[in-house]
């Protein structure tokens, strides 16, 4: 084992992928030289050279268009979006052509792209560099989303993602880039569409996604002191989400406590908690509780007031106690 | 023209009559409610599909539009294998699943017509960035409308283009029609070739002329093809029909029609063809013939090709 932070799990997945396979490039602005604003790609284009580290203009529509034209014909790109914010700015590339080019021209085409992209607030950037907006492409068909949670998840996951021969879009947590974890010195990789139980529990489940994940150990740990036993189940793919081992906890505690950091409207923590209603409302002794951030834009002064913490999933935890049917 | 012999000549003929019959069958079984959806066809533009694609292999990659039939027969697809998907056949190469507005080919490098204005231009790149890094001496090339050119991604693409030197040629159709819109409102300039200066690229505008467009399209690929980097070739034609078939185009002047039905590429290079005595009445009324039949087969097999069977929705959304 040895230890790594969760940006360095993406630069090893990344850099291991690219030494696997000649296929892989990377596209992105500032992915070159500067090694991607967050550090994600330093060294590699000392290590590949410019025509696999491709720096671009500042054109988000214009490379993502070329990613996905780049995949049809038989290169795998890695496209680093620097903030998620800034996928508002390529959304047709995505939604429109990436997400559908496979299907829509009858499984013709192989369409393996990344899109790899820092989602979250925790740096006081403000209302258009902080939201998460995952809930938006796992609205997508053809688009796979997976949100890590963990440096050995983040390096296991982004390699699976690079051999998939589907769009995955691999959101990261800023707040995590720095998080420090243990991963295997030899090779691993971590499937795609497979949850994990980040901690286990008889009382409440709580299903987490990305950031909320840490937040809620926080919070099992204060409930554990009242001897309330919380299992934590981190989708860590959110299309397709693993059903089947969420409704497995569920099946043990019968509460279900949602949280995520993305506004709780329409949020994943809406699909999740729709689909064990409509499915498996036999097995819910309480209503389920959403845990996510107000509907409002991430504001620069308040942010703190804003984001969802562990304070927030003890409350959601206590609420789903209160109540049974 | 002197350095083309009486087939090559006879072929290209073939070629733009064929899309302009096809273009005017669909309308008719269209209207007639055989095909769903919208068709937007290119008649009166058949010139620039086929100069540009002559210049091509089947290898090499194209980008095109809503109105791509004419592009899609230029590039090589077979006549049955067209209608079957516009008729939204399984047999059809998306088997049934684009239809007109989105129809691909990746056997002869169509990388699907687009329902988005300006949507192919960065895939065009995109093929062209994965010619290069193969080295595998094939070249894009991206048909788009000048409407597309006040979308971000026309712009995004050529800098992407320029600054990557990628084998890409745009050329745009300049029918002066951005759906409902003339030129006058949606453009501040004449030519959209002046755009391709802001990004150092070769940019040229010429008339909607078969010769014009084989010579310019020919210089454009043999750079793109040798590493000399992409251009933008603008071909200024006139739009006959409506944006889609069935578009009453209240919002055109009846002489605007009338200038635009008055400018025919083909007939004018079939009179370039009688002039020098390449062909003759009959050999040309011949190949019309010839292709009719074709079409109407085609038409046929569509026609009798069998629906996607509803069980089929759900395959293949992920390998």
């Amino acid at each position: 084992m040895k230890e790594i932070r969760y940006i360095g799990g993406i630069k090893e997945a990344i850099r291991e992928e690219m030494e696997r396979d000649s296929r892989v490039v990377l596209i992105g602005e500032d992915v070159g030289k500067p090694g991607g604003s967050f550090g994600a790609s330093r060294g590699l284009i000392e290590q590949f050279g410019p025509d696999r580290v491709i720096d671009t203009p500042i054109s988000e529509a214009g490379f993502m268009g070329m990613a996905a034209g780049a995949a049809a014909c038989g290169m795998r790109p890695v496209v680093e979006i620097m903030f998620m914010d800034f996928m508002t700015v390529c959304m047709d590339g995505v939604v429109n052509q990436i997400a559908k080019m496979r299907y829509m021209f009858g499984s013709r085409f192989s369409m393996p792209i990344v899109i790899r992209t820092p989602c979250g607030g925790g740096l006081n950037a403000g209302p258009q560099h902080s939201q998460c907006l995952e809930a938006w492409f796992a609205h997508v068909p053809g688009l796979k989303v997976v949100m890590p949670s963990t440096p050995y998840d983040v390096k296991g996951i982004m390699k699976s993602a690079i051999r998939d021969d589907n769009p995955v879009i691999v959101v990261e947590n800023k707040a995590l880039h720095a998080l420090k974890g243990s991963i295997p010195e030899e090779e691993y990789v971590i499937p795609l569409g497979r949850a994990d139980i980040k901690r286990t529990g008889s009382d409440v489940t709580v299903v987490a996604t990305s950031r909320m994940v840490h937040e809620s150990l926080k919070a099992a740990e204060i409930l554990s002191a009242e001897n309330i036993q919380v299992e934590i189940i981190d989708p860590v793919t959110i299309s397709p989400w693993d059903k089947d081992r969420v409704f497995q906890s569920i099946a043990k505690t019968h509460r279900l406590v949602v949280a995520h950091e993305a506004v709780k409207q329409c949020g994943i923590g809406a699909e999740i908690s729709a689909v064990v209603a409509e499915e498996l409302m036999d097995e819910l002794d309480a209503p389920i509780v959403r845990v996510g951030a107000p509907f409002v834009p991430v504001p620069f002064s308040l942010e703190q007031a804003y984001l969802p913490n562990a304070k927030d999933v003890v409350a959601g935890v206590r609420k789903v106690l209160e109540k049974t049917f | 023209m002197a350095t083309f012999n009486r087939d090559q000549l006879v072929e290209f003929y073939t070629r733009m009559i064929r899309i302009r019959m096809v273009e005017e069958k669909l309308m008719e079984v269209f209207s007639n409610g055989e095909i769903p959806g919208f068709i937007h066809v290119c008649i009166g533009q058949e010139a620039t599909p086929v100069a540009v694609c002559s210049h091509l292999d089947a290898t090499d990659y194209m980008a095109n539009t809503h109105r791509g039939h004419g592009h899609a027969l230029a590039k090589g697809i077979r006549a049955t294998d067209f209608m079957a998907e516009l008729f939204g056949r399984k047999n059809g190469p998306c088997r049934g699943r684009s239809g007109s507005m989105h129809l691909a080919d990746p056997d002869l490098g169509i990388l699907g017509a687009n329902g988005i204005v300006g949507g192919g231009i960065p895939i065009a790149c995109g093929a062209a960035l994965s010619a290069k890094y193969f080295k595998n001496n094939r070249v894009a090339v991206c048909f788009f409308g000048e409407g597309a050119t006040g979308e971000g991604t026309f712009h995004e693409s050529l800098n992407l283009a320029a600054v990557l030197n990628l084998p890409v040629v745009f050329i745009c159709e300049n029918n002066q029609w951005a759906e409902f819109t003339p030129q006058t409102v949606h453009m501040g300039i004449r030519d959209v070739a002046e755009r391709a200066a802001a990004y150092g690229i070769p940019g040229v505008a010429i008339p909607n002329d078969f010769f014009r467009i084989h010579e310019e399209a020919g210089k454009s690929i043999a750079t793109a093809r040798t590493g000399g980097g992409p251009s933008l070739i603008e071909v200024q034609s006139l739009r006959w029909h409506g944006h889609f078939v069935g578009d009453a185009q209240k919002y055109r002047n009846p002489e605007n029609i009338e200038t635009a039905m008055s400018a025919d590429c083909i007939a004018d290079f079939l009179q370039r063809l009688y002039a020098d005595n390449h062909i003759t009445h009959e050999e040309a009324e011949g190949i019309r013939k010839q292709v009719q039949e074709e079409i109407l087969s085609a038409v046929e097999y569509a026609r009798n090709s069998p629906l996607p069977d509803p069980s089929e929705l759900l395959e293949e959304l992920w390998v």
